[in-house]
């Protein structure tokens, strides 16, 4: 169980109360951790989540990689803890090493902000629990570098190493493979371009992402090799 | 200080007429210096001062028991139950946008949401009503591209959800683009702030962006004239301000900060016309001076003049009054938030707005604070309506090449190429978000993040074509349009907030135009009891001394009292009666001021239909009340391009075709007689809902029903789905890029 999570800050995130809100909403105890701060106190799951750490200046995620509580959190994903990144979360895990890969512009050069449908390919990961490999979700995007790129060799070991989360049954952006969420190999890191926490209410059209959120508080640390 | 008299021609450079000259002159019993002269011409002009205007908007309701702050402060702000209020606020950034499209349009995000925030309020919505010249000409499409693409990186980054808005082109907009942008956001009512400085001795605190040389005389210059072939629009391209959109979000959030602490007494955001704006503002309004040390401001550069200093309209700052004691813990807040925070002004008690190089040094002007804006000029500018006004009337709207079926392939335009460029969902409120008639966003404590149970319906709306036929019954119309579109989500009005968007006030046409588009919007917000709680007024919208057609723009916001699932939006099932509500035109309706008039047509004149305001706001209430009670599968108003569009709009949004009996001409499809609504509902419920809308003293008339892949109207209209929807949706994507692979 994952009940305390962490929702780290940067300055510059702009969905870190939403995520709050859906976590406790859904029976977690959330609390805002702050990027300057490199003690993540007795959390048991960490959610980066989505916006603009640091503006994106430079490149999404290159700045923010280097705030304190990044070291934190990579010896927390060392150990096993989980690590949800979002949006925006997702691009600063791959430029922080934790997840290979990146994301680039989205291949049409728009911002896009809509509803999408997404399928699990792998369910051995914290946002699997109770899912089922070929589930089809429907979570908002809401990105301009959502557009994932990675070498064929990485290609080959993420699909290899069943580690390909998600994919867009309708791919939006570019995404290589079609790839909208992975893992690292262990499973207790993720990386996603939807927001489950903007699909927790059919009253705003969807709560496909809860049980996504359900499953991150659900999860355990997972041993790593 | 040396006082110099004044040669002619810098005033007049400065924007300033010889009579305004001659009082400024008057009320300081001297001859002004430079600086002091850069001050008065910043406040003084039409965008700050509004003095052609006032006159009119006077006639303007603004009070409701609900009306917590009503005109002349930064944002309304209205009092919506369980110890809520929410701030409103519109405002235009035309010719910045027209002359740099990208950071015109993202510095009229940056700058509303200032407005939102001095409030005390955390922004939590933006809707931005857009105006383009038409789509075949290569510069508008320029400007719409940049608009939109501002618009999309500034307000997605400083992280507030852009939930509405509206895209119009046409060619009165041609090298005039309007880019209108509202915010809104909401507070514990027993946060709100207004922008006072009070407390002899207390301190001023800039906070936010260093002040560098951009849009210098931003207001002067840019906002209050047109342009022209001649004059240099190029040039002006410095006066336009460059937004910094995480310079933003880290400024409203170590802002919110200071307020939830209550550290502030007061605070002001630097918009137009920069320092001496929020300076003197807030020294006036609470009936304070102030002394400001120039030396203080951190500055972009060296060497900045103290004019220069002093009206930059430089982005990303605010002004805080603070008592001394709470300095420390003030910049403690600004530091975390890695924002530069300075001490530029110490509250005084003599009404004196001081100007001074170091706290103790050499005076650089003084003035009375109260002057820059009590004693700012008021005009009463002459009025006349066009000399042709008669004959412009007589004129028939309806002839033109028809052809119903591809009339209307060519009147459907889908936005959403435009908001899926806008993060719309942002903080988990917007039940109904943009490319719908209204907005429904969830409304939650500001305090706790708990939900209320209840919904705040919005809508921005224009209309220049009914405006420019007749802006008095065009403005009112529009107004109900509004109340309409958010009765269609289940919102009833509480506030209205307007964009009077004009061409030169100097001409008597445009000044009529505005006397007659105020008297509209009054008797229709007096009738739908929502009064006007702000505003802007935009002049100078011209082009080669051709003025813009008269678009007043409003934003109206209401509640929702009871929301527990979402409104039934525009999408129908198969087999559903298809209901007419609202009071229905004769057959020889006028086809003035209508899309089809004036995009297939030709003739842009006329007499407007009948309108019946009484009516229509017993229709919206009833509209309202339905949605609120569920009793419909779908419901939609008929806006512009009439009742042939709109129900194409749903059978597109539904992929579901219908049978539409009557209408069985250009006239009967695409007029636009104001206040009807479309709703779909299942034959067993039709009879009692037939009795009950005539009970309530709302007209009613079945008018088919739905089913199959086509949309036959009448005897003129059998078109595909898939026609229908290619024919939407395709324009704006190919008219200026994808934007996404998938469609």
């Amino acid at each position: 169980m994952s009940q305390r999570v962490g929702v780290v800050r940067f300055p510059g995130t702009n969905c870190e109360f939403d995520t709050v809100d859906a976590v406790n909403e859904l029976g977690g105890q959330a609390k805002v951790l702050w990027h300057g701060d490199s003690d993540l106190g007795d959390v048991d799951a960490i959610v980066i989540p989505g916006g603009f750490a640091h503006g994106d200046y430079l490149r999404c995620g290159a700045i923010a990689r280097f705030s304190p509580i990044m070291d934190s959190i990579a010896a927390f994903a060392r150990n096993g803890g989980p690590v949800l990144g979002i949006c925006n979360g997702f691009q600063v895990l791959t430029e922080a090493g934790l997840l290979p890969g990146a994301l680039q512009k989205n291949i049409g050069l728009k911002f896009l902000c809509c509803m999408q449908q997404i399928q699990f390919v792998s369910t051995t990961n914290i946002v699997g629990v109770g899912a089922r490999v070929g589930d089809l979700l429907s979570i908002p995007i809401n990105h301009f570098e959502g557009n994932y790129v990675c070498s064929e060799d990485t290609l080959r070991q993420l699909e290899e190493e069943n580690r390909i989360v998600f994919r867009y049954t309708d791919n939006p952006n570019g995404s290589i493979g079609d790839i909208a969420g992975i893992s690292n190999e262990p499973g207790n890191v993720v990386g996603m371009m939807p927001h489950p926490e903007r699909a927790t209410s059919m009253l705003l059209g969807s709560n496909d992402g809860s049980s996504l959120i359900q499953s991150l508080l659900a999860a355990g640390p997972i041993p790593t090799a | 200080m040396s006082l110099a008299p004044e040669d002619a021609s810098v005033h007049r450079a400065l924007g300033l007429s010889d009579e305004e000259y001659e009082n400024i002159h008057g009320l300081l019993g001297r001859h002004p210096n430079h600086l002091e002269l850069a001050m008065y011409s910043v406040m003084w002009s039409e965008h700050c001062s509004y003095k052609s205007s006032k006159i009119h908007l006077k006639r303007l309701p603004t009070e409701a028991p609900w009306v917590l702050v009503g005109p002349g402060e930064n944002a309304g702000v209205i009092d919506v139950g369980d110890g809520i209020a929410v701030a409103i606020r519109i405002e235009s950034h035309n010719h910045p946008s027209a002359i740099e499209p990208y950071q015109g349009a993202a510095t009229g995000v940056g700058g509303i949401l200032r407005d939102i925030f001095t409030m005390g309020a955390r922004p939590i919505a933006v809707m931005d009503p857009l105006r383009f010249g038409p789509l075949d000409d290569p510069r508008s499409r320029w400007i719409a591209e940049g608009v939109i693409s501002g618009v999309s990186g500034y307000g997605n980054s400083v992280g507030v959800p852009t939930v509405g808005g509206e895209v119009v082109f046409d060619e009165t907009y041609k090298g005039n683009p309007l880019v209108n942008v509202l915010a809104m956001g909401t507070l514990p009512v027993e946060r709100l702030v207004l922008g006072r400085a009070s407390g002899v001795g207390n301190l001023a605190v800039l906070l936010g962006a260093s002040t560098g040389r951009d849009g210098i005389g931003g207001v002067s210059v840019l906002a209050s004239a047109g342009f022209d072939e001649t004059s240099e629009d190029a040039d002006k391209r410095p006066s336009v301000q460059v937004g910094d959109p995480f310079e933003e979000k880290r400024l409203l959030e170590a802002c919110l900060e200071l307020l939830d602490e209550g550290l502030v007494i007061g605070i002001q955001d630097l918009g137009g016309a920069g320092i001496t704006c929020a300076t003197s503002e807030t020294a006036s309004r609470g009936g304070a001076g102030m002394d400001v040390d120039i030396s203080a401001i951190h500055s972009r550069e060296e060497g900045m003049e103290p004019f220069e200093l002093m009206t930059s309209e430089s982005q990303e700052r605010m002004l805080a009054i603070v008592e001394p004691e709470s300095l420390d813990r003030v910049l403690e807040i600004s530091t975390r938030w890695e924002i530069a925070a300075s001490v530029i002004g110490r509250v005084t008690g003599d009404g004196q707005l001081r100007i001074l190089d170091g706290f103790d040094g050499n005076v650089l002007a003084e003035l009375p604070a109260s002057t820059l804006h009590d004693d700012a000029p008021e005009y009463d500018r002459p009025l006349a309506p066009p000399d042709d006004l008669i004959e412009r009337r007589s004129l028939d709207a309806s002839v033109g090449p028809v052809d119903c079926a591809a009339n209307l392939l060519a009147l459907l335009r889908d936005p959403a190429w435009v908001y899926s460029q806008y993060d719309h969902q942002l903080f988990l409120n917007t039940v109904v978000g943009p490319g719908s008639d209204g907005t429904l966003l969830r409304l939650r404590d500001p305090k706790t993040g708990r939900e209320t149970g209840r919904a705040l319906g919005m809508s921005t709306d224009g209309n220049h074509r009914w405006c420019h036929v007749d802006p008095r019954q065009g403005t009112a119309m529009v107004v109900a349009e509004a109340a309409m579109n958010i009765a269609c989500v289940g919102a009833e009005p509480m506030a209205v907030v307007n964009c009077l968007n004009f061409g030169n006030p100097e001409h008597p046409d445009v000044m009529w135009q505005l006397s007659e588009a105020v008297d509209g919007m009054s008797e229709a917000c007096t009738a739908f009891n929502a009064p006007v709680v702000g505003g802007n007024v935009s002049l100078y919208n011209e082009t080669n001394a051709v003025d813009i057609a008269p678009t007043p723009v409003v934003g109206i916001i209401g509640l929702h009292p009871e929301l527990s699932n979402q409104p039934p939006g525009i999408t129908v099932d198969s087999d559903s009666m298809i209901v007419l509500l609202g009071q229905q035109p004769k057959e020889d309706v006028s086809m003035a001021g209508s899309l089809w008039a004036w995009e297939i047509g030709g003739c842009k004149d006329g007499t407007l239909p009948e309108f019946d305001l009484v009516q229509t706001v017993r229709t919206a209430a009833f509209v309202a009340e339905i949605v609120q009670k569920n009793r419909v599968e779908a419901v939609h108003d008929v806006g512009e391009g009439g009742l042939a569009v709109a129900l194409a709009e749903m059978a597109i949004q539904s992929g579901i075709g219908m049978l539409i009996n009557g209408f069985d001409d250009h006239r009967a499809l695409f007029n636009e007689s104001g206040g009807r609504v479309i709703v779909a509902l299942s034959d067993t419920n039709l009879e009692s809902f037939l009795k009950e809308s005539t009970n309530r003293g709302v007209p009613v008339q079945m008018i088919g029903r739905t089913g199959g892949s086509s949309l036959v109207l009448g005897s003129t209209i059998d078109l595909s789905i898939a026609e229908l929807t290619s024919a939407s949706r395709d324009e704006l994507p190919q008219a200026l890029g994808q934007g996404t692979v998938s469609g």
